[in-house]
């Protein structure tokens, strides 16, 4: 048995009064990429944003219900914790835009004010780009800003920027639904290759991105797990006729 | 569509566009006239001996204005040291809590303080600081000065801090950096090239205003260093030397008015660089 990197038991989230998501246990399992999967506004975002805690950020955003890190509950922990030990890569690549290529990788670590040496600081840097299949495109332009990366390349440094912190999991929200098909399929490779270091978690709305990556689905309706298991099965033999007609395209 | 309809419309659409053209320019010819009349009447004071010279006696050729020059940066230090920090302190907080009770009555309280004349600043500069010291002083006129330049300076920096993408702040929040330095470290200085715009516009504003100088900073013949002496301003001495009846302060007072427009208008330059210059593409 595969010992499970996090678990959520009754998790509930709410905009104000706005239930968007409605008691969901499940487990990720250590080193598999699990994908999120569902239509647009089924709650798959605010999911893995309860994961990190970032969804109780937003204004009158409330979250019921457990999340188990390694058999810690989340919410015990603190948050700038959880965050260290939970990386997330956001839809639209975002990497400050006032740092360098190299400071952005670092930022974990300067924007925490944990002082690294210039050699630490370098190795972390070639190790987390190398990671993000980043090094050989960047290595002779490290000084320069990374927003003059191409969009791919910023979605790759972001990858990397996570990376450095070494975190347990990587949250992935709709990562390549900015990018150009080229792109996309070079992270989607990416991912697959991440999930012997860290534990990937892939929100997507596109089966062929869950199917071509995952390990395991868990399919979201409205705010509710509708089903979860492996992707061979859940592909092809889904057992509730909503996974069946979202995979044929009724709805979606 | 007939095709008689359609030249109106053309018609119509060039008539307009000549009309706000026209427009355009009527509404810059006063300021053109005004630095071209300021020009003809004030260069020819300006001199080398202009800028570093005290102010002569009636009667007495040559003079300089070093002292109101002096004492307008001066001013302009004492009313930035605390007014700049605190601005920029209260537009983070307007910008990080939007609809807080707190914000909604500091939003208005910003907006009432844009509103107020300055003359009144001047009067509670007045009650509060010359009185009690018992005497004019550069630290009155400051402080004056300084409340005045606070509203621009809050709202520069909450519009600007509104223009950062939330995508920003949660790429800074999702590496576990607490709240405070993502403000301070990824969100102030992405907004660094808008602040300091503020920062210099409202500078350059302050730079000009005479009525809360008139019973605060209150004018000195002779060059002052000293923050609890009164001091004199390039506008204090351009109110003085202008209203004077001596054709040869009027001639100074067009000078120094030479060099206050140049002020403003290098400032206005420099907000410009700085736009093109620190403005950070997300």
């Amino acid at each position: 048995m595969e010992s499970a990197v996090l678990k959520t038991v009754g998790l509930s989230a709410y905009y104000e009064d706005n239930q968007v998501v409605n008691k969901i246990s499940l487990s990720i399992l250590e080193n598999k990429i699990t994908a999120i999967m569902g239509p647009s506004g089924c709650g798959k975002s605010t999911l893995v944003r309860c994961f990190n805690r970032l969804h109780e950020l937003v204004p009158g955003a409330r979250v019921e219900g457990e999340v188990f890190l390694k058999e810690e509950n989340v919410y015990d922990m603190d948050p700038i914790t959880v965050r260290t030990r939970i990386g997330m890569v956001f839809q639209r690549p975002n990497p400050f835009p006032i740092m360098t290529v190299r400071d952005n990788v670092v930022a974990g670590y300067v924007l925490n004010g944990i002082k690294l040496s210039r050699s630490e600081r370098d190795e972390i840097v070639e190790q987390s780009l190398k990671g993000a299949a980043l090094w050989d495109e960047v290595k002779d332009y490290l000084h320069k800003r990374g927003t003059f990366l191409s969009g791919g390349q910023q979605q790759r440094l972001c990858i990397a920027r996570a990376l450095a912190v070494k975190p347990d999991l990587l949250l992935f929200d709709e990562p390549t639904s900015a990018l150009d098909p080229k792109a996309t399929a070079h992270i989607e490779r990416l991912m697959t290759e991440l999930k012997e270091t860290v534990t990937p978690v892939l929100v997507t709305h596109n089966i062929g991105q869950a199917g071509r990556v995952s390990d395991f689905i868990a399919f979201l309706y409205l705010g509710e797990l509708i089903e979860f298991g492996p992707k061979g099965q859940l592909l092809t033999t889904p057992k509730d006729k909503r996974t069946e007609e979202f995979l044929t395209g009724k709805f979606g | 569509m007939d095709s008689r309809r359609l030249k109106l419309r053309i018609l119509k659409d060039r008539g307009f566009k000549v009309g706000i053209i026209t427009l355009s320019f009527v509404s810059i010819v006063p300021l053109i006239l005004i630095l071209f009349y300021i020009m003809r009447n004030g260069v020819s004071s300006l001199s080398w001996e202009f800028f570093i010279e005290l102010p002569r006696p009636v009667g007495e050729k040559g003079g300089g204005i070093s002292n109101a020059i002096i004492g307008s940066l001066l001013l302009v230090i004492i009313a930035g040291l605390p007014s700049i920090p605190l601005g920029i302190a209260a537009g983070i907080f307007l910008s990080e809590h939007k609809n807080s009770r707190l914000s909604y009555w500091g939003r208005l309280s910003v907006d009432v303080l844009q509103g107020t004349p300055s003359i009144v600043i001047g009067i509670i500069a007045y009650i509060w600081l010359v009185v009690p010291m018992g005497r004019f002083s550069a630290l009155s006129g400051g402080i004056a000065l300084g409340i005045m330049m606070l509203p621009a300076i809050v709202k520069a920096t909450e519009e600007t801090l509104n223009l950062i993408p939330d995508s920003l702040k949660e790429a800074a929040l999702a590496l576990g950096v607490p709240h405070y330095r993502t403000v301070l470290r990824v969100i102030l200085p992405a907004s660094i090239s808008g602040i300091m715009t503020g920062v210099l516009i409202s500078v350059a504003r302050i730079a000009g205003e005479t009525a809360p100088l008139l019973f605060t900073g209150f004018g000195n013949a002779f060059m002052n260093w000293n923050v609890t002496k009164p001091v004199n301003a390039l506008p204090l001495l351009i109110y003085n030397y202008a209203t004077s009846p001596y054709p040869q302060w009027h001639k100074v007072a067009w000078g120094a008015a030479c060099v206050l427009v140049a002020f403003v208008f290098t400032l206005n330059l420099v907000v410009r660089i700085v736009i093109r210059r620190w403005k950070v593409q997300f």
